[in-house]
């Protein structure tokens, strides 16, 4: 492989690391923060990208469908912890568990009855598309390179909320010690709500921004669900650095293996997730939220 | 009836045994009915993925018995139906039912291949006759086949074999493959590369990708790297839809061709839209097919069901065409099993695709059709192959 081949790669693998981040980061901040398996993390997703194919076929462009949809999602995120996780706190994991994968069932079968189980493609918007030429056979489509910019973008925002805000420092506080930020006269039930829609609104959004490239289909939540759970544990549970450090590594160690050890392309993932463990078994960066 | 008059008076242990009659009048009923009517077992995927398949094959049945009054060979027919899920762990349990419980003459199913193959195992256990309307796994007409399994649909490896055959004639020296890694697309695969490298050519790298993984970018960057005559890939539904879109944006389109299985672009163009125009894939049906059967059954199938049919109906009409063919041989006297294995080897079916008959291992041989995409439709614009039987693989029949 040529200098210019690998670089190509490298792109390829730090491109799908970020969307990797996008989708995660919601799953990781409702397991590190609120401490919920959340299952249906995948079913989001597969939420976001049939919104963007409904939405967009009705209003005519991707834009106001995002806009539209993460309203949406945010608004879903409520309800579904007012209605439900709010009574899983203090119960065991197994409960979660069950109501999550429930939740994957019923959200899989409103779709098929509300879609139907055809493959859709959602059209990429005009203005991203069209290609850059990279060697006399290969072009890169602008609409990855944009995907890319705004999960960069997506992920400085996050990090400041998280960091360098008040919110921010409740959702920390509220993380380490329900009881104690109850206490203080913070409204904790709030705050844990708020969590929940941002998660959903992040998987969501991920759908959305990834229906022009990935089309959207049955079944499409329950793949990014399994990837989704190694990002959080290899990058530490309830850490937005950690998710993004180990989406990037995910992505490039997937991207690299299926070119140089096509043999062992299923599991090269899994392999970066066994050394991790091993080195830290509590992840890259835990608990630093 | 008379026992649900008095369960009112006699409280529930009597219902229960009001129940308990009535199903034991339900049964002696149906045991009665089995000495004149023939049971079909449909055993098909109604719910999940490929549940528009199950449905289409359940409908293209149906049309050809109902062509046939309704009846096979002279007696009437009682249909059981059990939805498979597409799940191969379930298929002994479902196959069972059917054959145990409901007890069966002909099993019909199913659309999944490893579901097929633990079909075709339980149908070779308790001798029942077998007919599948889809899965085209190479072996159950291959090492695994037997005088009650038959097919109405393909194997794997025939489009795969055409279309190298196709590539090579063309003069195209040099080809990459890209598959999910699993036992349809490794058949398909393997038929291409056998055809292609037959006809002078050399497949320089066989990519996959686990199932059902959909980041391509890497295999593209590679392929144009290699920069090959042609890349045959084969993918379905979803990740069908992703690729040709993919392979099209990454601009592969104008110098590299792609071809593939029918299953490329067939049910998918909605979605593919521009970047699979122009494709060229191989299968054995395809829209535009001028045939006075097909325009005959076309017609009648979208009267009956309101619905254009698709190539799953066609299956499904052609498997219950060579039941009637079995059936009727023997005026419906199922016992004489032998003169119906008989009469469905040596038949020849009427198919919407074009006639067709059963090689030695019980499936079709028929033409294989070169198909060009055009706008949204696969149209069908020269016969790839004409006749294709498989290559022996080891069946002893």
């Amino acid at each position: 492989m040529d200098v210019y081949t690998f670089l190509i790669q490298l792109l390829n693998g730090v491109q799908y690391g970020l969307l990797l981040f996008l989708v995660a980061s919601g799953l990781t901040l409702i397991f590190g923060i609120m401490g919920i398996i959340n299952l249906a993390h995948g079913s989001f997703y597969m939420i976001g990208a049939y919104m963007a194919f409904t939405l967009s076929s009705l209003t005519g462009s991707l834009w106001i469908a995002i806009v539209a949809g993460t309203l949406l999602a945010v608004l879903l995120g409520v309800i579904l912890e007012w209605a439900l996780f709010s009574h899983l706190y203090k119960r065991d994991h197994l409960q979660q568990v069950l109501l999550t994968y429930g939740l994957i069932l019923v959200f899989e079968e409103l779709r098929s009855l509300i879609v139907g189980n055809d493959v859709h493609g959602v059209p990429v918007p005009a203005l991203f598309d069209w290609s850059i030429p990279l060697t006399a056979t290969l072009s890169y489509p602008v609409y990855r390179l944009v995907m890319s910019a705004i999960c960069v973008a997506l992920a400085a925002l996050l990090y400041v909320f998280i960091h360098r805000t008040r919110p921010g420092m409740m959702i920390r506080a509220g993380a380490s010690n329900r009881e104690m930020v109850a206490s203080l006269g913070l409204n904790i039930n709030l705050v844990y709500r708020l969590v929940f829609a941002l998660g959903v609104a992040l998987a969501a959004f991920a759908g959305m921004i990834a229906a022009p490239v990935s089309s959207v289909y049955p079944g499409m939540g329950t793949q990014v669900l399994i990837i989704c759970f190694v990002v959080v544990v290899i990058g530490g549970i309830g850490s937005i650095r950690g998710a993004l450090v180990a989406a990037l590594l995910i992505g490039l160690a997937d991207t690299f293996g299926k070119v140089f050890i096509p043999e062992l392309s299923g599991i090269t993932v899994y392999l970066l997730m066994a050394v991790v463990l091993l080195w830290r078994p509590e992840g890259l960066f835990r608990g630093a939220a | 009836m008379d026992a649900t008059g008095r369960i009112p008076r006699s409280g529930m242990r009597a219902a229960a045994l009001g129940v308990a009659a009535a199903c034991a009048l339900a049964w002696t009923g149906t045991t009665l009915a089995q000495q004149t009517k023939i049971k079909i077992g449909l055993m098909l995927p109604y719910t999940g993925t490929y549940a528009a398949l199950g449905t289409a094959i359940t409908n293209g049945f149906k049309l050809a018995i109902q062509e046939n009054g309704g009846k096979l060979g002279g007696r009437e027919i009682e249909y059981f139906t059990v939805d498979d899920e597409s799940d191969p762990a379930k298929a002994p349990d479902n196959a069972n039912k059917l054959i145990k419980r409901d007890q069966v003459d002909v099993l019909v199913g199913t659309v999944h291949s490893g579901v097929a193959l633990a079909m075709s195992k339980v149908a070779r256990d308790n001798n029942t006759l077998l007919i599948i309307p889809n899965a085209g796994a190479d072996e159950i007409t291959g090492p695994l086949c037997a005088a009650n399994v038959f097919r109405s649909s393909f194997s794997n490896s025939q489009f795969g074999i055409a279309m190298g055959k196709v590539m090579a004639d063309q003069t195209k020296k040099t080809a990459v493959t890209l598959t999910w890694k699993y036992a349809a697309g490794d058949e398909s695969v393997g038929g291409f590369k056998e055809a292609f490298e037959a006809g002078g050519g050399k497949v320089v790298k066989e990519l996959s990708l686990p199932f059902p993984q959909v980041e391509f970018q890497p295999y593209l960057t590679e392929i144009a790297a290699l920069k090959p005559d042609v890349v045959y890939a084969f993918f379905a539904g979803g990740g069908a839809v992703k690729f040709v879109k993919d392979y099209a944006a990454a601009g592969l389109t104008k110098t590299i061709p792609l071809v593939g299985p029918g299953f490329l672009t067939d049910g998918t163009l909605d979605a593919q839209g521009e970047s699979a125009q122009g494709l060229l894939t191989t299968l054995h049906y395809g829209d535009g097919l001028n045939l006075p059967k097909n325009n005959a059954f076309r017609a009648a199938y979208a009267k009956t069901f309101s619905t254009p049919p698709d190539v799953y109906a066609v299956q499904g009409y052609d498997a219950a065409q060579l039941l009637i063919a079995g059936v009727n041989a023997v005026k419906g006297d199922l016992s004489k099993r032998a003169d119906v294995v008989k009469a469905m080897e040596t038949a020849k079916i009427e198919s919407p695709r074009g006639a067709f008959a059963l090689s030695k291992s019980h499936n079709p041989i028929h033409d294989i059709y070169l198909r060009k995409v055009d706008g949204k439709e696969n149209k069908v614009i020269a016969v790839a192959i004409k006749n294709l039987n498989d290559p022996p693989r080891g069946c002893k029949l």
